[in-house]
């Protein structure tokens, strides 16, 4: 009631006043190159989240939503082009959706007072919010997934995994390491035999590993891919008639265009997420209604409800919620990246608010402070059904094992912080 | 027998079918440097180009549609067929042979007597002009891709269970031996021995051949130049439409695709630009080299090995046979 309240003192006080400046969202997207299959779905959902909010709700607080999109092609240098090219035009916040592109923003929004949202992505340890001031990976990072995946096995494993065998098969790049460092302390934690297995850019030949898991017959393979990786690995498992309930993707490998070339042989493969799946929503009948229906979608309007679709979305609903906490705070519709910086810094979701939303238990509820900018940590698991064509969870949202997880964490971030002369906030 | 010896045997296996899909790709390579004397480093983005068509023709997209529907205002999409593989495969012939001569026709005309280098940055603006083609005319999106010969007679995949139970009667394991991989093995024997057919046995090919050796000697007895490099460039696009095929049946049609000329590289500096029968071989040799190599050697340095071991290979061939192991030893004198 409160936040309505606000919402309606705010749209009156907007009416009264001059025309303001529309509330800028840029999205650093990739709709072009190798990776552009996971970069569109995502920038169409990032977009018409917030294209939803100005034609049906006029909108944040009064202010129309403007989406400046530029495209990286997933390239690091285009990306940090991409950031000096927008950012003097009152961006509030950045969503890259790339690692190595986030990496080289953090010292630059750092700089420029202006946060980065890397949900499920980026620098995992930038959830220390006492070190990284200006980035925000809430509501889950790399070694949650990784933490989510073995407690999963260790649920269908009857809470044991002593003696079995689980190889990682990983993107050899910065993102596919980061989830080693976890899996090893959680090997050592619950006695399994760890198996790291390397895929080279860009795993359109992946052979030689699929004949090393056929000979190592590992109880189960995690997968840390994105791009071309993702098909060629469930094509490969399904070529060794590797058994798919076995095999376990992060949130990255876990797309509708990741299992469709394997068709049918698909079926079965896992993946982890932090973020409900499928069009069963009802703020999804809105988005056909006031966006694709008025031929303003991002894209054609067919990738509603896919997996990458949904975690856009989400993180404009996010973002959007953000910028309306923001501008309830400050008392200002027209809200500055400090304003938004601060109210990221004191978010909360509920479940109240996502239903209202048309949103019911499409994420976690969970709450940011200066200490936490990583979020609740919590994920669920979801199975492909190739003959529904259609992923589905087949386990609630659960927590990550943080007595693992924060350890981490607080090292690599205190590393961080002494490389670069940055002392701690939040004391 | 140990079962690292028997396990090297299956990869060495795979490594020679793994370096028949190599050699497809060095293939288009060989054929477009031996009859113009250019290094096409848009050969890989030809092999997508090729895919994206041929799926694009098969289930009836309608090619531009984004830029027609925004331009007419239309939600004009597909043109509601699904179109038999042969047809399509022959239309996206079509399609090749069309590019080929605008290829000629737009840039390498104007290009004539200029060094290789220009004509080589030239076909590296040819392949992102290529890229950019596909992307505008069938969107970026992952296509799945099923060459069938009847309706559920399609392009098979994985394991072979004939190889699998002799081997394992005979050794007590399995190998693994994939069906595409046996497929691709059968169509390149089959591609190179038409090649090498057409090139000795037609009029065209013996003047393709003439142009190979010397373009202007070839050009004084009346040989076309051009329309000898628009059937080169044609040749080299179904080529790329053979390899296409059977790299995206394995990873779907995608952009990835054309990364796929890295892997021709080292099969080029090891067999040379200019045989066919090196790119085969060479194929084969880096196929089953970096897979025995990432066998043995791998798990000690923490795996990965193949991307660049196939290049130290290379390089190790180069050094002593700079014009690789079939290529033609260039002497200029002064």
């Amino acid at each position: 009631m409160k936040t309505k309240l606000a919402t309606l003192a705010l749209t009156a006080t907007m009416v009264a006043a001059p025309a303001m400046a529309d509330l800028v969202f840029p999205s650093l997207s990739y709709r072009t190159g190798p990776y552009a299959a996971g970069g569109i779905p995502y920038a169409d959902g990032y977009a018409d989240y917030f294209t939803l909010l100005n034609e049906r709700d006029g909108g944040i607080g009064g202010v129309m939503a403007k989406v400046i999109e530029c495209e990286t092609g997933y390239n690091t240098e285009k990306g940090v082009e991409c950031y000096e090219a927008t950012k003097g035009e009152g961006s509030l916040v950045y969503n890259p959706l790339s690692t190595g592109i986030t990496y080289q923003l953090i010292p630059k929004v750092t700089a420029d007072g202006i946060p980065l949202y890397t949900p499920g992505y980026g620098r995992t340890s930038a959830a220390n919010g006492k070190v990284f001031s200006n980035v925000f990976n809430f509501p889950a990072n790399y070694w949650n997934a990784a933490s989510l995946a073995i407690n999963h096995l260790l649920e269908v494993n009857g809470g044991d995994l002593k003696g079995k065998k689980i190889a990682l098969l990983y993107h050899n790049s910065a993102y596919g390491k980061e989830p080693i460092q976890t899996l090893e302390q959680l090997s050592a934690k619950h006695g399994f035999e760890l198996v790291t297995i390397p895929v080279d850019h860009p795993g359109q030949e992946q052979k030689s590993q699929w004949l090393q898991i056929r000979r190592e017959k590992p109880d189960n393979v995690l997968m840390w891919g994105w791009g071309v990786m993702n098909q060629v690995a469930i094509q490969e498992a399904a070529n060794i008639r590797y058994p798919m309930e076995n095999f376990i993707g992060a949130w990255w490998s876990g797309a509708e265009h990741d299992v469709a070339p394997a068709g049918a042989n698909a079926t079965g493969y896992k993946a982890v997420t932090f973020h409900n799946v499928g069009s069963d929503f009802p703020v999804f009948d809105d988005v056909q209604k006031y966006v694709v229906d008025a031929g303003k979608a991002a894209g054609a309007g067919d990738n509603i409800g896919k997996a990458l679709y949904n975690r856009g979305f989400y993180a404009a609903m996010l973002m959007a919620e953000a910028a309306r906490s923001a501008q309830e705070a400050t008392g200002n519709a027209d809200i500055t990246a400090a304003d938004m910086r601060n109210a990221l810094e004191s978010f909360s979701i509920s479940e109240e608010r996502m239903a209202e939303l048309g949103m019911p238990n499409f994420g976690p509820a969970f709450e940011v402070n200066c200490a936490n900018h990583g979020g609740p940590g919590t994920g669920a698991i979801q199975q492909w059904d190739a003959a529904a064509g259609k992923w589905s969870l087949i386990s609630d949202f659960g927590p990550s094992d943080m007595d693992v997880i924060q350890p981490l964490i607080d090292a690599d971030s205190a590393a961080y912080a002494a490389e670069n002369n940055i002392s701690e906030r939040c004391n | 027998m140990s079962d690292n010896l028997i396990f090297a045997m299956e990869v060495t296996l795979n490594g020679l079918m793994a370096g028949v899909l190599y050699a497809l790709v060095a293939l288009g390579f060989v054929l477009i440097y031996k009859a113009s004397g250019i290094f096409n480093f848009a050969q890989g983005v030809m092999a997508l180009f090729a895919a994206m068509t041929l799926v694009g023709i098969q289930k009836g997209q309608v090619p531009f549609s984004h830029l027609i529907n925004a331009i007419l205002g239309t939600e004009f999409h597909y043109f509601g067929w699904t179109m038999h593989s042969f047809l399509a495969i022959a239309l996206t012939v079509v399609v090749m042979i069309g590019l080929a001569l605008a290829v000629q026709q737009l840039i390498f005309r104007h290009l004539v007597g200029q060094e290789p280098i220009i004509l080589f940055m030239a076909t590296i603006g040819l392949a992102y002009l290529l890229e950019g083609l596909a992307d505008l005319m069938w969107g970026s999106e992952i296509k799945t891709l099923n060459v069938c010969l009847t309706g559920d007679t399609c392009l098979p995949q994985g394991l072979n269970a004939t190889i699998d139970s002799i081997t394992y009667n005979i050794f007590g394991y399995g190998f693994f031996i994939d069906n595409l991989d046996i497929t691709a093995t059968v169509v390149a024997a089959i591609l190179v021995a038409a090649l090498v057919a057409f090139s000795q046995y037609t009029k065209q090919g013996r003047a393709m051949r003439a142009v190979a050796d010397d373009h202007q000697a070839a050009l004084s007895v009346g040989i076309s130049l051009k329309f000898i490099w628009v059937l080169v460039w044609s040749i080299a696009g179904f080529v790329a439409l053979v390899a296409g095929i059977m790299w995206g049946a394995k990873s779907g049609v995608q952009f990835s695709l054309s990364l796929i000329a890295l892997k021709a590289l080292p099969v080029l500096m090891l067999g040379g630009f200019t045989s066919i029968p090196g790119a085969i071989v060479g194929g084969l040799i880096i196929g089953v080299g970096e897979k025995v190599f990432e066998f043995a050697i791998g798990p000690m340095v923490g795996g990965a090995t193949e991307n660049w071991f196939a290049y130290v290979l290379a390089l190790i061939f180069l050094v002593f046979r700079p014009q690789g192991l079939f290529g033609e030893k260039i002497i200029e004198r002064v």
